[in-house]
């Protein structure tokens, strides 16, 4: 059994009504941490004074789970996630992947990021390369050959449903086929960890739901631990093992909810009655901030 | 659909003519009605038939030659310059505001006035005028070379360091693409700017070039020969421009200033 309440930090009055629609998790019992974040504090310094963005922020992420980061603009995910990914260091506390310190100081250890794949909100392909070169840059970088990345980025454009677009330019597809190849270009070198932040924000609600169930498949296919970032309730109960809700100023983590709904999820979950359940406490929980 | 592309085939291809046909026409006509003075204004068929015996003439290759390789060889050295003063200037910060005012400054001078002082130093020669030249095409490359440099995504950028990128790699994969066309908008006015220098380059010092002859024929107030030169000095500044789109289209197709309309 896992305890929907997870953080040390939280009051467990404020969560009675999160904490009820609770049950087995569907990861394996004893499956190994992959993520680690421990007391990660982040404080932004400027000239009209310090910005406490994130503080004691305590989580352990299991191997092949997909965690959910949900709260409102400011509460700190973004900047979360960017500690997770190596894009900012943490002012204190410690990342640790597969069992590694991410930071040390200011530096980031580049063994550790190497197993990272990251979706930002904006698909940021290159204009002038084309989808099939935008794709295998990442194994371009690393030294792999021109015919091997290319076969893998047809693989991997086939899994995310671009197959036939390999000599189309970025500005030649739409917002969702864009969004697509930054996920095939972040699953080329095959992360152990994806990381995302909104990376359907951009896109129509029909795309944005097609994308859900598409992203779902992918994560299960490839075995891949995901953490995503959204501040969209349906899509993090609908796509989450556990939704992590974090309140701003500071950003701490104000609960952990468990969504005990096997996956694969159909479109038909989001009726599930605990789904609506988890969907109105969360609301509430976010509504009651400030 | 198939109309309207028709249609705007024959604006793209067919207005310009028929306007310069209509212009010309209405010049003839009234340079003959009203019997303006050729030396204030020459009739189009005149200024046709000096162009024609310009072209025969035994100098005129010569002159044109000569004020193509000022302008060329000066905008090829205002290319590597300014670009290399653009990269240098976009990425570090300190030195750009060090630099700001004098840069401004040097915007700000009337750059043409400068070139009696190259004449003085550099000679009557050719090498004055490619120096002019040069001058002159410097400036807005290396600005829009500058603005390029900041102009890098930073989305992009997080990408190249989440894929763990060596500054090698994210400069060819990232910045050199990214500032190309910044480099190409700076060439397009360069090109123009340079062949300036090299004309004014010539009124003022030489005894060849399109602009000395220019100059000779203001001198016998021969107004249908200026003419003609001025024609073929729009003609020599039209195929350099050109040359640099066709140019900047070859290096990056991918930019949509490239794609063909």
């Amino acid at each position: 059994m896992v305890p929907a309440i997870e953080n040390v930090n939280t009051d467990p009055r404020e969560n009675s009504a999160i904490s009820s629609p609770t049950g087995q998790a569907t990861r394996t019992t004893g499956s190994p941490v992959k993520l680690e974040i421990k007391d990660v504090s982040k404080d932004f310094v400027t000239a009209r004074g310090t910005t406490h963005a994130l503080s004691n922020i305590n989580l352990s992420i299991f191997e092949q789970e997909f965690i959910s980061l949900i709260g409102r603009s400011g509460c700190g995910k973004t900047t979360m996630l960017r500690i997770i990914a190596g894009l900012i260091p943490p002012t204190s506390g410690e990342v640790r992947i597969g069992g590694e310190s991410l930071w040390s100081g200011a530096t980031v250890d580049s063994s550790v990021i190497t197993q990272l794949g990251v979706v930002f909100q904006d698909a940021n392909l290159f204009p002038w390369y084309n989808i099939v070169d935008n794709v295998s840059l990442p194994l371009r970088l690393r030294g792999v050959g021109k015919t091997d990345r290319h076969r893998r980025a047809r693989e991997l454009m086939e899994l995310v449903g671009l197959g036939g677009f390999e000599k189309s330019y970025p500005r030649e597809l739409s917002g969702g086929m864009r969004q697509r190849a930054a996920i095939a270009r972040a699953l080329s070198y095959d992360p152990e960890l994806l990381l995302m932040d909104e990376p359907f924000g951009a896109l129509d609600a029909l795309t944005r739901e097609r994308m859900n169930i598409e992203l779902q498949r992918i994560a299960s296919a490839i075995k891949a631990t995901v953490v995503f970032v959204t501040h969209d309730i349906a899509e993090a109960v609908f796509l989450g093992n556990r939704v992590v809700h974090l309140t701003p100023r500071p950003g701490r983590i104000q609960n952990v909810t468990t969504v005990d709904i096997p996956r694969p999820r159909a479109i038909e979950a989001q009726s599930d009655p605990q789904f609506v359940q988890i969907v109105r406490d969360l609301r509430i929980a976010l509504d009651d901030e400030e | 659909m198939l109309r309207g592309e028709r249609l705007q085939k024959i604006a793209k291809w067919g207005a310009t003519p028929a306007i310069l046909i209509v212009v010309f026409a209405v010049w003839e006509a009234a340079v003959r009605a009203f019997q303006v003075n050729p030396l204030i204004l020459p009739a189009p068929s005149e200024i046709f038939v000096r162009l024609v015996q310009l072209l025969q003439g035994p100098t005129i290759w010569q002159d044109a030659q000569t004020t193509t390789t000022e302008a060329v060889v000066g905008f090829l050295i205002a290319v590597v310059v300014g670009v290399i003063a653009g990269v240098i200037l976009g990425k570090s910060q300190l030195l750009e505001i060090s630099m700001r005012p004098l840069v401004v400054g040097s915007q700000v001078v009337p750059k043409v006035a400068l070139i009696p002082l190259f004449v003085i130093w550099f000679g009557f020669g050719i090498s004055s005028k490619i120096i002019i030249a040069a001058l002159m095409g410097f400036f807005p490359i290396m600005l829009n070379v500058q603005l390029g440099v900041r102009s890098v995504d930073p989305g992009q950028r997080d990408v190249m360091r989440s894929l763990n990128a060596s500054r090698w790699q994210t400069f060819r994969h990232l910045e050199l693409k990214s500032t190309l066309p910044y480099v190409f908008a700076g060439m397009e006015v360069g090109i123009v700017f340079s062949l300036i220098g090299a004309i004014v380059g010539e009124y003022l010092g030489g005894s060849v070039g399109l602009g000395y002859e220019l100059v000779q024929t203001l001198n016998n107030l021969d107004a249908s020969g200026l003419f003609a030169v001025i024609l073929l000095l729009s003609a020599l500044g039209l195929i350099l421009y050109f040359l640099v789109t066709v140019a900047k289209r070859v290096s990056i197709p991918w930019h949509e200033s490239a794609t063909v309309q």
